[in-house]
């Protein structure tokens, strides 16, 4: 594909583009899962909320 | 680990973690570096002159304003009472804080310039000349910061008194950082020459800064 | 289902949990075809090929600017209603829309050098988007700095209502002090009026942006609710732990 004399410019929006949101994906499935693990931990030691099944 | 680098590690962890001791200055910086042009007008031309200027002051207010959590937050809780009552000398205890400081608040501030000298029209080699002058001087502004710091830590409202106090310490240490940085760009100094006693200066303020904040704590907390 | 639905955060948990998987496939389908479409699209008679870089940009450019007005909407919801959820979706919503006027700054800046010989100009269209940009980030500190969330979620709120209010402002005075300060030389923004070669393309693009704003939306509010249970959680063990006051 030619993408003329300022291919650079263009590979680099692409690239950043392409960064930024694999970046916001994997920021927000590492903290769902760290929140998952936080929460099975307290589960674990019996903590729960009022509405939760018992431990 | 010797009592030293805890208190060091201390100060690093507070300050990543309390809402954004780093990243309040930086976005500090990034926003009064906005605010230039605003005021100077959109002429590119004008801009890429003073650029290193405006950058140079911005880092300068927004170390300024990063100054009371060095000491203030101690004062608070009781942790500086501990510290000046400890077997560690005071100078190297206030040192390891500075220098915590400097890492969290003024290391990201040198990170920043070169996107920032892009707002600014800098070319490459004139933002890393800033870069590289606010790497020298940032910490000058740390430990000078550090002796305002110390004088008005027992007052209460003491912000912009800290700042009116630093300031005028500042001074050289703008002159010359600005004068390198300028020298990098359009000579006809050579770069070198406003560098090094840029360097000196700030060799001279980690020394003087620890020794007047610790004399000031001790006077300060009678 | 009606909004009130939504408002239970456990509910919301459970159909966030099932809609995701399709929320993602659909994202991933939508580029699929936009970066296709983005691909086969002719070269610009006045910019070549760099007309490419606008199918990253506008999209960006269009999600920073309606994620503030979710996140205005949301204010509302918070401020007004009470809806358990809204300033759920408005501390979620804003690195998301940080995100995206940051890319929007960044693709701007790569599509001006080689089109204005710059890669940032004080013009009113940028330097209003950089406001934009100043202005998620202080309610981003703001969220962080605020320790309890429904503190936080007012002051937020507030914030965010006093910079949606100020966002044409500023564009209307950023307009006039650009044409009040003649800039050393005249940059030209336009090119043609858009074709629908270039134009299919861009709108399969923010199509495929939206929908991926939406996915990770939905994924960070659920995100936020299992925090604010940790959070909760964690408070209780602090008060039963042995040897602290009842």
């Amino acid at each position: 594909m030619n993408l003329g004399p300022h291919a650079g410019f263009i590979i680099a929006a692409y690239a950043v583009a392409a960064l930024v949101i694999v970046a916001l994906s994997v920021w927000v499935e590492l903290d769902n899962r760290t929140l998952r693990r936080r929460l099975a931990r307290l589960h674990a030691q019996g903590i729960t909320r009022r509405s939760d099944k018992p431990a | 680990m010797s009592a030293l680098a805890a208190l060091f590690m201390r100060d690093v962890r507070l300050a990543i973690r309390v809402g954004g001791g780093g990243g309040i200055g930086v976005l500090f910086f990034l926003t009064v570096v906005v605010l230039m042009p605003f005021a100077i007008g959109p002429d590119l031309a004008l801009l890429g002159r003073i650029g290193p200027a405006i950058l140079w002051l911005g880092a300068l207010l927004a170390s300024l304003l990063t100054l009371d959590r060095l000491l203030a937050g101690d004062y608070e809780d009781g942790s500086l009472d501990l510290i000046l009552m400890a077997d560690t000398p005071l100078e190297l205890a206030v040192a390891a804080k500075a220098a915590a400081h400097w890492l969290t608040t003024g290391l990201p501030l040198v990170i920043a310039t070169p996107l920032l000298g892009l707002f600014m029209n800098l070319d490459g080699r004139a933002s890393a000349a800033v870069a590289l002058t606010l790497l020298v001087g940032t910490p000058a502004l740390t430990f000078i910061g550090l002796i305002g710091g110390a004088l008005s830590v027992a007052l209460r409202r003491g912000g912009l008194l800290l700042a009116v106090l630093v300031l005028p310490l500042t001074v050289p240490v703008l002159i010359f950082g600005v004068s390198a940085s300028n020298a990098a760009i359009i000579g006809p100094l050579p770069f070198g020459t406003p560098f090094t006693i840029l360097c000196a200066l700030t060799l001279v303020s980690l020394v003087v800064g620890i020794f007047a904040a610790a004399a000031a704590l001790r006077q300060g907390m009678e | 289902m009606a909004l009130i639905d939504l408002a239970n955060p456990t509910r919301f948990l459970r159909l966030a949990h099932r809609a995701l998987p399709w929320l993602i496939e659909l994202t991933g389908a939508l580029f699929v075809i936009g970066l296709y479409l983005a691909y086969r699209a002719p070269d610009d008679y006045q910019q070549g090929a760099t007309v490419k870089i606008m199918f990253l940009h506008v999209p960006s450019a269009w999600l920073g600017m309606l994620c503030w007005a979710l996140m205005s909407v949301a204010a509302l919801g918070t401020l007004v209603w009470r809806h358990p959820l809204a300033d759920v979706a408005a501390k979620a919503a804003a690195p998301i829309g940080a995100a995206f006027t940051f890319l929007c700054l960044v693709t701007g800046s790569l599509w001006g050098r080689p089109m204005w010989g710059t890669y940032w100009v004080w013009d009113a269209r940028l330097t209003s988007v950089l406001v934009l940009f100043l202005m998620y980030l202080g309610v981003i500190a703001l969220w962080r700095t605020v320790e309890d969330p429904s503190r936080a979620a007012r002051a937020a709120a507030i914030l965010t209502l006093v910079g949606a209010i100020n966002l044409p402002i500023i564009k209307f005075s950023v307009d006039w002090w650009n044409t009040l300060h003649q800039p050393a030389s005249v940059m030209r923004l336009d090119g043609p009026t858009i074709y629908p070669t270039i134009l299919i393309p861009l709108l399969v693009m923010a199509l495929a942006f939206t929908l991926l704003f939406v996915t990770l939306l939905v994924a960070a509010m659920g995100n936020e609710i299992l925090r604010r249970r940790v959070r909760t959680l964690m408070l209780m063990q602090a008060q039963s732990a042995p040897g602290s006051a009842e």
